[in-house]
């Protein structure tokens, strides 16, 4: 079967800083794959990678078979959804308006009252009532700005969807709501995820498989079954947390 | 000593091969901007938006500048003329220096301070918390949804508001040429009318409309390209207003030149 997602010895370097070495990495139709490793390991330049917003300098970048950089950039990016880190919602629009943004736009652009409408479901589906829509995002919390972004990235319905530390910044309850939505949604949708963490809890909650990036290439690869059991002293350190070991703890 | 001399010179080079990278990337980034302007989609909401901001709310700051500057003005030129009996001309000199001169240059200066810097922060803010990159994700470009539609409403709001302050500053001069100087009224609207030539009033105007489409580039351009964190967006804001104020101030003298030449 074509892999979904496959990053084939992708390298990209900021001046003299190698972020990544030779990311190999290939993600199946319906998996979710979740990427751990430290800060500054290269998680979100992977990420970015493949949605065409960092150029890599080297390897190659397919989805479904084809490279990332062919064909039409807005069909491309219409497949995508993506959760970022802190959300990124627009301070200027509403709630509703952040979550209907692509819906409001380019050729399936759908009237404003549509809109609204598939806006305010997709809040509810995030546990988020109507009367949220009409605030702007600086009169929300930090969870609920996480769960309009994640309204947001499922708005259009996407094959494929990123989440970038989805429970960076937020307490243990709220956390663990996040990491049950990112999961139902994930099967309800039916899509691929990529997400990145290195938050242990979200890992287990919503990885079919997990790759462990380390000095800018993939360190491990298997299910999510396997974490516990894997061979890898890296891998082995990041998931009990020990400040020993083969990965610095000064980086 | 040689060593020292190298150092030098290579510290010179590095500066001028700096200024080069910033000046090709700022035209760079401006040729993609105006672009954008011409091709679809067009984002009138975000136009309407931006020409409010940028025009209207920039109103009062123009209008005071412009009264204020009108009333020194016709102060400075009645001390100057009365030198050499010559104190009927300042009507005229000050209808003369507002609509050339200090209309569109404070106009733009006062615009630079407040619009460069409101649209450097918001755009590096944007940036920082990758707003910009969700715009991308969202199949929205950038360039066109925020960059393309401040440029314009820059380039159109600027000489409605230097009009507005050219008025208001002749205004200014008026009263205090009649207030102050006992001047007749009906002679110095005359007198400001009969001087003034339809050359004058554009001259100004395409000045005003360079200028603004000065402030909107780099407050765009810094904004866009902000560094991270907090003393990114700050030092993005500093340069937007420093490098459109000096940009301003050059480009009026190169303007003044095409315009007195031609």
């Amino acid at each position: 079967m074509t892999p979904r997602i496959e990053m084939k010895d992708v390298q990209k370097s900021f001046g003299a800083k190698h972020v990544l070495r030779g990311v190999n990495l290939s993600i199946a139709p319906g998996e979710s794959m979740v990427i751990i490793g430290g800060s500054g390991t290269g998680k979100s330049v992977a990420l970015k990678c493949v949605l065409g917003l960092i150029q890599p300098d080297a390897g190659q970048i397919l989805v479904d078979g084809k490279p990332n950089t062919s064909g039409n950039r807005d069909e491309f990016l219409a497949r995508f959804g993506m959760l970022f880190q802190g959300a990124a919602l627009f301070d200027s629009v509403s709630v509703w308006e952040n979550v209907a943004f692509r819906l409001r736009r380019g050729k399936q652009k759908l009237p404003k009252a549509d809109a609204r409408e598939i806006a305010i479901e997709k809040l509810r589906r995030v546990g988020l009532t109507p009367d949220v829509a009409d605030l702007f995002p600086a009169e929300l919390s930090g969870g609920m700005q996480k769960r309009v972004g994640l309204a947001r990235a499922i708005a259009s319905e996407p094959e494929i969807i990123f989440f970038d530390e989805p429970t960076t910044g937020l307490d243990p309850i709220m956390s663990g709501v996040i990491n049950e939505l990112v999961r139902e949604l994930v099967t309800e949708i039916g899509a691929t995820a990529m997400t990145i963490t290195h938050d242990m809890t979200s890992v287990r909650a919503i990885a079919d498989t997990v790759a462990m990036i380390h000095d800018g290439k993939i360190r491990w690869t298997g299910p999510i079954g396997d974490l516990d059991t894997s061979p890898d002293p890296y891998v082995d350190q990041f998931i009990h947390g020990r400040a020993t070991g083969p990965i610095e703890a000064v980086r | 000593m040689l060593l020292a001399v190298q150092g030098f010179l290579a510290s010179i080079g590095a500066a001028v091969l700096g200024l080069c990278r910033a000046t090709g990337s700022v035209v760079l980034f401006a040729v993609s901007g105006v672009s954008h302007i011409f091709r679809p989609p067009f984002y009138f909401g975000e136009l309407g938006r931006q020409l409010l901001r940028i025009g209207f709310f920039s109103l009062p700051v123009v209008g005071l500048t412009a009264l204020f500057t009108g009333g020194a003005l016709a102060l400075q030129i009645f001390a100057g003329g009365s030198r050499f009996n010559a104190e009927s001309v300042v009507p005229s000199i000050v209808a003369i220096g507002m609509v050339r001169e200090l209309g569109p240059v404070l106009g733009g200066l006062m615009v630079a301070g407040r619009v460069s810097a409101s649209i450097a922060a918001e755009l590096g803010t944007m940036r920082v918390t990758e707003q910009i990159d969700a715009l991308t994700t969202l199949s929205t470009n950038p360039m066109k949804f925020l960059v393309a539609p401040r440029l314009l409403a820059a380039t159109i709001a600027l000489p409605l508001l230097v009009l507005v302050g050219d008025i208001i500053g002749i205004m200014g001069g008026f009263l205090v040429g009649v207030g102050r100087l006992e001047f007749n009224p009906a002679t110095y609207i005359n007198t400001t009318v009969d001087f003034l030539e339809v050359g004058d009033v554009t001259s100004g105007l395409v000045k005003a409309a360079v200028f603004g489409f000065i402030v909107a580039l780099m407050g765009c351009y810094q904004g866009y390209n902000s560094g991270r964190g907090a003393q990114g967006v700050g030092r993005a804001t500093t340069n937007a207003v420093v490098s459109a104020s000096v940009l301003i101030l050059a480009a009026n003298y190169m303007l003044t030149e095409v315009f007195f030449t031609a």
